[in-house]
């Protein structure tokens, strides 16, 4: 087993720092050693979103993202998303348009669609469906969740 | 959307949308599923599985592992107790605990590629993975049979040699023993009439084979298991089930343990779809925390998932039908054979079961074959076994229609069953929406705009599926501030905890916000069958129905003893207690259960429900497509899915569920199979290439709630969950038909299908 590693990053705002062995995923880091589990696992290979976080203000599948690569970044999971007393426009839409049913890729579509709506808050169905290509939903079949977001976008541009 | 109110319902609270109770935790990441769960000193467990798709295990050294710093400990079949043959009804499916305990831990054969042969416990996930490859497992590598034909040739290799065919009458049933050794584990066969005959005088008859492969259920959370075998012999077991009372009974069966020292903890789960109902892991968590006295989690990776886990058959199937002139069908005939994979239990008595319910016929033939083959063993899949058989009648309806010139849903609505007529099965309907559900596609905008443009085309297919009854517990606590606490049995897996709250709030008069409702643990609340089956809203909701009467019962008796009169003088109506005797001693819910302290104590009932009236429910879909002539690619423009759902209960989840199920379809029919080399190996074992439909795939999925009250449930609740995934894989098929004038009859129908398709046509 190779030497723990010391890792300073900034998660949700907050210095943080953490030892890491240099094969552990971030995923694996927020999940097992910081017990963030909200960010989820659904394939450890990049192919559902359901890992998504921000890592310096991109989105990245956190399956694919070694921890001792976050050292001097800033990270964003779904547990930074709400105040300690309000939803994010996000998280309000998908709760009034029953935007999930089992709720494992919703931490995903969240990260994913608030990275999009920041930049594009008008962006139309079909822009949101390629945006969101990369999250992989079994339950809903997608159409409230591109609702949500759409209402979301809305929301967010102050209509 | 969500709304508190729907006109259209005649109920204050059934039929409107609230905001799921539990769903705050879910999109702030705070929910807790299974694969969440962390216990202090917790061991992390990897299991070692066949790279053997049929094989005999000749012998197993684990002592390199068990020397490799960080491991804890290693488990084989040596480590499991002796399992007895028992046939258990899992609900869905039928299954033996001593093949289900060779299915957590092969014992001397391996019968596909990922079969469980050993697991490790170790300090971290790293480790434990290191350990399986200092296991060393000496084989004897068998010939694989891989399809049904394979699994059914003359002098084919046998899985189990004890193994013979069994003659079924009826799904759930065990049937008679041949004594013919196969891999044919049991046959199924309904008849009436002479379809023979009726045959020889029908003006057309179509008659296609059809081959389909297995596909997943694809939930996102994998498969997790973790285990504390406490020193005093209680085992917990926390898990992301749909049931947590068969992992009880599967667990102290495989290990021995009386059942009530198996404990089981539901926690959230990530999508079941039916492939979260058996354990497959829990008996080797635990004997690794046995041996360890420490609890240890054992999570699969997406690989595992697939290869070990439970997906559905895949099918080789006949289906013929005749019809005259005048557009009646005069006589049917359908053959399927269904993969079981490694162990009997394929869903061919409900395909075969459930494939011709929206007709009444005279004159039918429908025969079933459970096969085994070296694969995975099949889990039930959401409305198990009759999407395939759908494609299969749904597709010769379509086609007969065409050579009758006749409009395929006029021709369906010809034939259409209706209260009592019988099934195949001999099962007499009561009432079912059929009908309706045809009239409303006729109606509906879809059907009626005209689809034009070259390659495209339209397809309709109908789907038919039980509403499980199956037995549920709830429990039902009235708090001091007139709120009230609501405890079921059934895991929530998508919505089911606010849809049983809201038939009782129905009842108390209160909003579903008032009700505060748990799953409980199988200490902590009576039995209750596996969520699945489209049984949970429906039969556990006939629980908290029952319950919440109970309590009101107890309640009237308190408002008796404050006006010194009757308990059967006083009713209960509007939220409020009234005397009959006097009209002005009235008390709300609320004021009466601030004064239950003072009156007796507190209040709280629980009830059994064990529906046997439990209807079932019938759905149609339109699939609009265009066909890329040159790359194969199928694009859904248009989809609207219809649905018999009874009384609504949640109308917004209601919806969302025929989305999701027709999505599934719409998967399963285009893109999703199970990819598989000669020697057994699944070569697309990732969500890159086993493709599920992503946003881009699809379009907006419309839905038309058809509402025919099921007069098997207070409210007409029908079952909603499974029939959506029934009529899309022809619905697709009749559409691309429709678009380039070929029936494709193998699934999946992808670009590479539908350019050989093309070119064939040429």
């Amino acid at each position: 087993m190779a030497d723990k590693i010391h890792v300073k990053t900034n998660i949700n705002g907050n210095d943080i720092d953490f030892l890491c062995e240099p094969r552990q995923s971030l995923l694996e880091v927020l999940r097992d050693n910081l017990d963030m589990t909200g960010t989820k696992e659904g394939c450890g290979d990049g192919n559902c979103g359901a890992c998504t976080v921000f890592l310096d203000g991109r989105i990245v599948d956190s399956c694919l993202v070694l921890a001792v690569e976050v050292d001097g970044k800033s990270v964003s999971t779904i547990e930074g998303v709400a105040d300690v007393d309000k939803l994010h426009p996000v998280q309000e839409a998908f709760l009034e348009h029953a935007a999930l049913q089992c709720g494992i890729c919703t931490p995903g579509f969240i990260m994913a669609s608030k990275a999009l709506l920041e930049r594009e808050p008008d962006a139309d169905e079909g822009r949101i469906r390629l945006w969101l290509a990369g999250n992989l939903c079994r339950c809903t079949g997608y159409d409230k969740i591109i609702r949500a977001v759409q209402s979301a976008g809305e929301t967010m541009q102050g209509n | 959307m969500t709304s508190t109110s729907n006109p259209k319902s005649k109920y204050n609270v059934v039929g409107t949308s609230p905001i799921r109770h539990d769903v705050l935790g879910r999109v702030t990441g705070k929910a807790k599923y299974g694969v969440d769960l962390r216990l202090t000193g917790m061991l992390f467990g990897k299991t070692l599985r066949s790279p053997h798709a049929h094989a005999r295990i000749r012998k197993i050294d684990t002592s390199k592992a068990e020397a490799h710093p960080g491991v804890r400990a290693v488990v084989t079949t040596s480590d499991m107790p002796i399992v007895n043959d028992e046939v258990a009804d899992f609900g869905e499916t039928m299954a033996n605990y001593r093949l289900l305990a060779e299915l957590c831990l092969a014992n001397g054969k391996v019968l596909y590629k990922g079969h469980a042969v050993a697991a490790v416990a170790a300090d971290d996930i790293h480790i434990a993975e290191e350990a399986l490859d200092l296991i060393e497992v000496e084989y004897e590598v068998l010939p694989p049979v891989l399809t049904v034909q394979q699994a059914m040739a003359e002098g084919a290799p046998l899985l189990h040699e004890v193994m013979t065919t069994r003659d079924v009458a009826a799904r759930f049933t065990r049937g008679t023993d041949t004594g013919v050794a196969s891999n044919i584990a049991s046959r199924i066969v309904f008849q009436g009439g002479d379809p023979e005959a009726a045959f020889k005088n029908s003006d057309v008859v179509v008659e296609r084979e059809f081959n389909t492969k297995m596909v997943h259920q694809g939930y996102i959370e994998p498969h997790n298991e973790t285990a504390f075998w406490a020193p005093d012999g209680h085992l917990t077991i926390w898990t992301s089930t749909q049931g947590a009372f068969g992992v009880r009974t599967q667990i102290s069966k495989t290990l021995g343990l009386p059942e009530a020292h198996v404990k089981v903890i539901p926690m959230e789960v990530g999508g079941g779809f039916g492939g979260k109902i058996r354990s497959y892991m829990g008996p080797t968590a635990a004997l690794l925390s046995k041996k360890t006295g420490r609890p240890v989690k054992i999570v699969m990776n997406r690989k595992e998932v697939f290869e070990s886990s439970g997906p559905t058959s895949g099918s080789n199937m006949r289906a013929k039908i005749g019809a005259n002139k005048d557009g009646k069908i005069t006589a049917a005939e359908v053959y399927l054979a269904y993969e079981a994979g490694a162990y009997p239990g394929s869903p061919v008595a409900a395909g075969a079961s459930t494939c011709l319910s929206p007709y009444n016929l005279e004159n039918f033939f429908v025969e079933g074959l459970d096969v085994v083959v070296n694969k995975p063993q099949v889990s039930a899949y959401r409305a198990p076994g009759s999407p395939g058989a759908a494609l299969a009648v749904e597709t010769v309806i379509d086609e007969v229609a065409e050579k009758l010139g006749i409009d395929p849903i006029d021709f369906r609505l010809k034939n259409a069953t209706k209260e009592g007529d019988r099934q195949v099965s001999g099962v007499v309907f009561p009432r079912i929406g059929c009908v309706e559900v045809e009239e409303a596609i006729k109606n509906s905008d879809h059907y009626n705009t005209p689809l034009e443009g070259k390659n495209r085309g339209r397809g309709t297919a109908m789907g038919w599926w039980f509403n499980g009854g199956n037995a549920s517990t709830a429990m039902v606590t009235v708090n001091s501030d007139g709120t009230v606490g609501l405890v079921t049995g059934s895991v929530d897996l998508a919505g089911t905890r606010t849809a049983i709250s809201m038939q009782v709030a129905e009842v108390l008069g209160i909003t579903p916000d008032e009700i505060y409702p748990s799953v409980g643990d199988t200490d902590s609340i009576g039995w209750t069958g596996p969520s699945g089956g489209s049984r949970t809203t429906f039969s556990t909701g006939i629980a908290a129905i029952q319950a919440t009467n109970l309590v009101l019962d107890e309640m009237k008796k308190r408002a008796a003893l404050l006006w010194e009169t009757q308990p059967d003088d006083v009713t209960f109506e509007n939220n409020s207690f009234i005397s009959n005797k006097n009209s002005e001693d009235t008390i709300s819910f609320k004021d009466l259960a601030g004064k239950l302290m003072g009156t007796g104590g507190p209040v709280s009932a629980s009830s059994t429900s064990n529906p046997t009236q439990v209807g079932s429910a019938f759905g149609g879909h339109i699939c609009d497509v265009e066909v890329d002539t040159d790359t194969g690619k199928v694009t859904v423009l248009r989809y609207t899915a219809l649905q018999d759902v009874g009384q609504a209960a949640h109308q917004s989840y209601c919806e969302s569920q025929v989305q999701g199920g027709a999505v599934q379809g719409i998967g399963w029919a285009l893109n999703e199979e199970y990819y598989y080399t000669d020697d057994g190996t699944m070569a697309n074992s990732t969500f890159l290439d086993y493709r599920m439909p992503t946003t881009l795939d699809l379009p907006m999925i419309d839905t038309i709630l058809v509402e025919v009250p099921n007069p098997g449930h207070p409210f007409g609740i029908r079952g909603v969950g499974e029939v959506p995934i029934v009529p899309p894989l022809a619905a697709v098929a009749n559409a691309i038909a429709d678009a380039i004038g070929v029936r494709l009859t193998e699934l999946p129908m992808n670009p590479g299908s539908i350019l050989a398709a093309l070119k064939d046509k040429k």
